[in-house]
């Protein structure tokens, strides 16, 4: 049975933590993840939630502490964004090879400087290598499925990475949407209890030593193991989707493709910009224009295989990166897809626009000039500029 | 009203533009609409001019871009009429509706405006005598609501009585007065 509110997105992160009901949430706020904790301190002041909440002085100290819960065998959860994200990074690693089933909300925003609170991919791509799963979601409705499901996907046995779920900062994380949400006492059947897959690492009668020294003798084998399980994630995330959708009949995969089986002109990005995307690629089919869009859920693992057979047959192809890679080169989500479609006969003509940067708005308008530009670019063959801004002044 | 409604509030920080953008989302998302509410987040602070957007749909809304061509306005402080251009972007037949104590004539007048329609209403004078403060979210949405067609009166008395006791638990007469607020905008807001 599922009720339909109207949530921001921060409330429905924070509606679907309590719903999880974790054994531990350390976390510090930042703009604009900020409400997701506050709103769930309050749940652990009603004492709607068991969690043990860890007020800590940073997020280095959040993302340590949720480490330590976690290593001890139990659900452990936190929640931050840009700056705050960037203040664990090293600690992000040593969960990841660790292999903790950490699961943890990240409100997109950019990162500083120039200081910013809107918007952009700029923290979660530069986190892209630390060994985390990246799940990015479009609205409120997709916050609050994909942090579900991520539970089940990072505590999988032939998983057990910690997992990011993304929602771009204030455009979703503070507008109201309409959701339908699950009671909780379904979400707790689906998450289900803790299961220990393996002796937890901390524990006091089975002591052994967690985070040795592994020099050239080791450490490749401990980053080999970790890769592996990375690799092999992709069928849980599409088992653990297909329950969900029993569940909520809402189907989610590693991907999302709009209209794009037939389509010529396509879109690939991210989140929220998607929702924009849409609207643009209904008007253009009216007009008889064969546009689609592929929205990417799952970008660690990154599904190189099935965006190439999505996206092989097009013509032309717009990946819109909200992150500049600064690499001269456009952004991450970019290069990536142009290597998944290195070995596709008949490969289509690839460009990247870096957008949205700050939270700089894109609209109908900014969506209808680059299809009009993989227009031209199916019809000459051939692309003026690989990478370019869309929305800025120069 | 298949086709996307979109409107727009200017307030100053502190008189509950957002808070009326999303009980105004909330109470149309309980008539079963689809609905998007939210802030232009800037560096905000008590009297800095804020805008914020309701997004209402017979559709799932999927835009998630700023609104830049509302079909209503709702101004909470006159003295914003002064600077900037609180009609940029609405249509012809749109609607502008203001807090004030003049008529929509003077207000057309002194805004020289042309086309759009002009409505009025003393939402500060009203809050104040119904909930004690000048706070002139509330009697908007009401006002807004009249002048519009949006919703029904009782839909939005029902609604934003539900979520206005979740946070006043401990101050009833709060609610209670903000509910004649919106009854009492709903009654006194005057056209062209």
């Amino acid at each position: 049975m599922q009720e339909k509110i109207a949530l921001t997105g921060n409330e429905a992160m924070a509606l679907a933590m309590k719903q999880i009901n974790p054994d531990v949430v350390a976390a510090y706020p930042i703009t604009p993840a900020t409400e997701i904790v506050q709103i769930f301190s309050d749940y652990v002041s009603n004492g709607l939630v068991k969690t043990e909440f860890v007020t800590v002085e940073s997020e280095h100290s959040a993302m340590s502490a949720t480490l330590g819960a976690s290593a001890s065998g139990v659900r452990a959860m936190t929640a931050t964004s840009s700056q705050g994200l960037a203040f664990m990074w090293e600690v992000l690693y040593i969960a990841a090879s660790y292999q903790l089933p950490i699961v943890m909300p990240v409100v997109n925003r950019a990162l500083s400087g120039p200081i910013n609170i809107h918007g952009d991919h700029s923290d979660t791509m530069g986190a892209r290598d630390s060994g985390w799963l990246q799940i990015y979601s479009e609205n409120t409705q997709e916050a609050y499925d994909n942090l579900i499901q991520a539970v089940r996907i990072a505590e999988h046995p032939d998983v057990l990475l910690p997992t990011m779920v993304m929602m771009d900062g204030f455009i979703i994380s503070h507008a109201m949407e309409n959701l339908e949400i699950l009671s909780d006492q379904d979400v707790q059947k689906f998450v289900g209890e803790f299961k220990h897959h393996r002796p937890a690492l901390l524990d006091l009668d089975n002591p052994i030593t967690v985070g040795p020294l592994a020099l050239y003798d080791y450490y490749m084998e401990f980053k080999r193991q970790q890769a592996e399980a990375m690799r092999t994630c992709k069928p849980v995330i599409l088992q653990v989707a297909q329950e969900y959708a029993e569940l909520t009949g809402r189907k989610y995969g590693l991907y999302e493709g709009y209209k794009l089986d037939d389509a010529d002109l396509a879109i690939v990005v991210l989140s929220s910009t998607a929702g924009t995307a849409k609207v643009v690629v209904d008007e253009l089919r009216e007009q008889g224009v064969k546009a689609g869009l592929l929205k990417l859920r799952v970008f660690r693992p990154f599904p190189y295989e099935e965006l190439a057979q999505a996206l092989s047959g097009r013509k032309a192809i717009a990946v819109l990166d909200r992150a500049d890679g600064f690499s001269a080169f456009g952004g991450a989500l970019f290069n990536e897809i142009r290597s998944a479609m290195y070995d596709v006969k008949d490969r289509p003509l690839i460009v990247d626009y870096i957008f949205g940067l700050g939270g700089r708005d894109v609209n109908l308008d900014h969506i209808r000039k680059v299809y009009a530009d993989l227009a031209e670019i199916a019809k000459t063959g051939q692309a003026a500029q690989l990478v370019s801004y869309l929305g800025v002044r120069e | 009203m298949a086709k996307l409604l979109e409107i727009r509030w200017h307030g100053r920080g502190g008189q509950g533009a957002k808070t009326a953008a999303q009980l105004l989302a909330e109470a149309a998302s309980s008539v079963g609409k689809y609905i998007q509410g939210f802030p232009e987040y800037g560096p905000e602070r008590m009297g800095a001019p804020v805008l914020a957007f309701t997004r209402i749909s017979d559709e799932p809304i999927r835009v998630h871009c700023h609104v830049t061509e509302p079909q209503y306005v709702v101004v909470l402080d006159p003295s914003l009429l002064l600077r900037g251009d609180v009609t940029a972007g609405v249509p012809e037949d749109g609607i502008i509706l203001i807090n004030t104590d003049r008529s929509p004539t003077e207000m057309r007048k002194a805004m020289r405006l042309t086309g759009r329609k002009v409505f009025t209403v003393n939402a500060s004078r009203i809050a104040e005598e119904t909930i004690g403060r000048p706070i002139p979210n509330t009697p908007l949405m009401g006002a807004l609501i009249k002048v519009t067609g949006l919703m029904a009166l009782g839909d939005l008395l029902a609604d934003t009585e539900q979520r206005l006791a979740k946070k006043f638990a401990d101050r009833p007469q709060i609610v209670e007065g903000n509910l004649n607020a919106v009854r009492r905008a709903y009654e006194e807001v005057q056209g062209e």
